[in-house]
């Protein structure tokens, strides 16, 4: 048992761990300044710069497909400053324009493209394939301790870990300039800080853990990670550190428990097929959010 | 392929593929009408939370629908069911953002992925179950007309006729909201019953869409043929023709393309066709587009230039500047050498004449002027007042040397 589990579902589980509270740690910026959205639009067009990378290279290597989905980023964000300032058309609105159609684009392009040899395709990148990375070098906990099973690891386990911990890095490192223009961005302005600067650099950052995160758990749960563990927080705390830090938990949660649910909830009524773990873990966060807002009704306090 | 595509643009490819085109047409239009009033609104990525928002419903009607002992395909009950779905979402979204501290946005973001992911879930729950005929659910995510019937296409056509029927009979007050809700609410309509109409009308055009454009996409044929209108239009009306008219070219093209190449999803399709109306639009509208502004900036540029040099010539100062000099050069009031001319001479007294008329007159009337500053002196004033202008002028001048003005 033990040892199956190890193979089976401690991966997949460590990577949707990860990939959460990678999500979820810029998510609190993104939920305090309003650019909830963002996020939304991040994780639709990455899958077109996935696609052009893959058609360019051939392969689904994860350094093309990072840099296909930061162009792409990078073109989304020109396409809606351009159609805002030259077309005069509010911000929501291009950003639905442009999302939309570098999303729908995406989608002919691989219909199209010969993508039998790889495994890349719609519905995989909107739920991903956290079930899928499996560990079939582990023999059980000792497998942990084994730099030959360890060298086994899914890549999209180790990518995951180490986007993390570059996140986070990078979070505690800028913490203060962060945190001072997200919640006063004239004030952050007079001290001289880069207010553009921290702004694009927050939105690069959560491009680069919705790249991570895509290919493993898919562009639906990237956009619960971003937004409902920090928005339950939001409502449970005043505190920054204190609501990144309850978000974080809130993240490993729910991305343990929708694992454990979808994997193992089946067993549970006799059945052997497994449901959705992404699916599961991103309609437990929206949960974990109603119950927040169940609990702080009424808390409605300035900002 | 070429040939096929034009067999299904000109009803030849068989009746299935005629009327499903027929009935995204006819969507189409819905959803450009619609659209309008929600983009005027500025509320257009609601219609996001609530397209993804009708998946588990989808899923569920399903279920429901295939334990009562059917094949689970009927399309008006699954319609239903995301309807259902939607209207949930819809509440959650306005839930979170009134009872909570929650911005709008966030709310959106919220409800869209924790619906979405649970119909993951119950479409996974599916497929382990092995009831009814799930095999066609995967289209309602990105849409598909190659396999659309003949009911089908009338459940499609009765939402979208009902809901452009509905909106025509509540465009005033939808319009005034729109523009001014405050002045709405002053002259005594209810802002908020009619916003609940708006986004009822969303959610119908939204279940509606699904089986053309799909779930993840059916928000833009509500966003982007109204953005399109806008470039084209500064009045309603007009707008809303012309959005309910390329979302209907967009709907009957992707279905025709859908006809002629069946295994492409339809909705990329749609959406693709929508945006190159966009686009083309946006470079080359008049009077909003790109092109059509740039050219107005560039004469008003060379209008300047050419203003600035006259007048430099009327007081013999030297002119340094190479766009006005060529611009002086191409009206022939200056030679290649730099001479001046006698049409230029001519004209630049004009120029000097029309000045002085123009500081007098923002000296008098300082409030009047209407008009660009380039406007000739009868647009930028009425006849009274160049009258008075002139009585001050020959004043001045009959009053002073030559030259002192």
């Amino acid at each position: 048992m033990s040892a199956e589990f190890v193979q089976l579902s401690l991966t997949p589980i460590l990577t949707g761990l990860f990939a959460a509270m990678a999500c979820a740690l810029p998510g609190n910026f993104l939920v305090l300044r309003r650019q909830a959205l963002i996020g939304d639009a991040i994780s639709h067009v990455v899958l077109p710069g996935i696609v052009a990378a893959f058609l360019v290279t051939g392969t689904i290597a994860a350094v093309p497909m990072l840099i296909g989905a930061a162009l792409a980023a990078v073109l989304a964000a020109v396409m809606i400053e351009l159609i805002r300032r030259l077309g005069r058309i509010e911000p929501g609105a291009a950003m639905g324009v442009v999302f939309t159609t570098l999303f729908a684009a995406g989608v002919l392009v691989l219909e199209q493209a010969d993508t039998s040899r790889v495994h890349l395709d719609v519905e995989h990148a909107l739920y991903g394939s956290l079930e899928s990375l499996i560990w079939l070098d582990a023999e059980g906990w000792g497998s942990l301790a084994d730099p030959a099973a360890l060298a086994g690891l899914p890549p999209e386990l180790v990518r995951m870990a180490l986007a993390f911990a570059l996140i986070t890095l990078l979070t505690v490192l800028f913490w203060r300039p962060l945190a001072i223009s997200t919640f006063d961005e004239g004030f952050a302005a007079t001290l001289g800080l880069p207010v553009r600067a921290i702004g694009l650099g927050l939105t690069v950052l959560a491009a680069l853990a919705a790249v991570a995160a895509f290919d493993a758990v898919g562009s639906i749960l990237v956009i619960a990670m971003f937004i409902c563990p920090p928005a339950a927080a939001r409502l449970l705390t005043d505190n920054l550190a204190r609501q990144v830090a309850i978000s974080l938990m809130i993240a490993a949660l729910v991305s343990v428990a929708g694992y454990v649910l979808a994997g193992y909830g089946p067993l549970w009524f006799g059945r052997q097929d497994s449901l959705s773990a992404a699916g599961m873990i991103a309609a437990l966060s929206g949960l974990a959010l109603f119950a927040a807002a169940l609990f702080r009704r009424g808390g409605r306090r300035a900002g | 392929m070429i040939g096929a595509l034009g067999s299904a643009l000109m009803f030849q490819a068989g009746y299935n593929a005629a009327i499903a085109a027929l009935g995204s047409a006819l969507f189409g239009a819905a959803a450009g009408a619609v659209g309008t009033f929600l983009f005027l609104r500025k509320r257009s990525l609601v219609s996001d939370a609530l397209a993804h928002a009708t998946l588990p419903g989808i899923a569920l009607a399903f279920l429901v629908m295939a334990f009562l002992g059917g094949s689970g395909r009927w399309l008006p009950g699954l319609l239903a069911g995301a309807a259902l779905a939607a209207i949930t979402g819809l509440f959650a979204v306005s839930w979170l953002t009134h009872h909570t501290r929650l911005s709008e946005d966030a709310a959106i973001g919220a409800v869209l992925s924790a619906f979405f992911g649970l119909g993951v879930v119950v479409l996974s729950l599916i497929q382990t179950l092995s009831v009814g005929e799930p095999a066609g659910l995967d289209g309602f995510l990105l849409g598909s007309t190659a396999g659309m019937v003949r009911s089908d296409v009338v459940t499609i056509a009765a939402g979208a006729v009902v809901s452009l029927i509905v909106l025509f009979l509540a465009r005033r007050p939808l319009a005034l909201i729109a523009f001014d809700a405050g002045y709405g609410e002053a002259r005594g309509y209810r802002v908020r019953g009619y916003d609940i109409l708006l986004m009822g009308l969303v959610t119908a055009i939204t279940v509606t869409g699904l089986k053309i454009v799909g779930l993840v996409l059916v928000v833009a044929l509500l966003i982007i043929p109204p953005a399109m209108a806008r470039f084209w239009t500064d009045r309603l009306g007009v707008m809303l023709a012309v959005s309910a008219a390329g979302g209907a070219l967009s709907g009957y093209g992707g279905a025709a393309f859908s006809a002629a190449a069946p295994d492409l999803p339809t909705g990329p399709v749609i959406v693709l066709l929508a945006f190159v109306l966009f686009f083309v639009s946006m470079l080359a509208a008049p009077r909003r587009g790109i092109l059509a502004r740039a050219l107005k900036a560039r004469r008003f540029e060379l209008a300047v230039h050419r203003r600035q040099g006259l007048l430099a010539l009327s007081h013999d100062e030297p002119i340094y500047d190479r766009l006005t000099l060529k611009v002086l050069r191409r009206a022939g009031f200056v030679r290649g050498d730099g001479v001046v001319t006698a049409e230029g001479l001519v004209a630049a007294q004009a120029a000097r004449d029309d000045e002085i008329r123009r500081i007098t007159g923002e000296r008098l009337f300082p409030q009047a002027a209407s008009g660009s500053v380039l406007d000739p002196l009868d647009v930028r004033y009425t006849p009274d007042e160049i009258a008075a202008i002139e009585r001050a002028v020959s004043e001045r001048t009959l009053g002073q040397p030559e030259g002192a003005a």
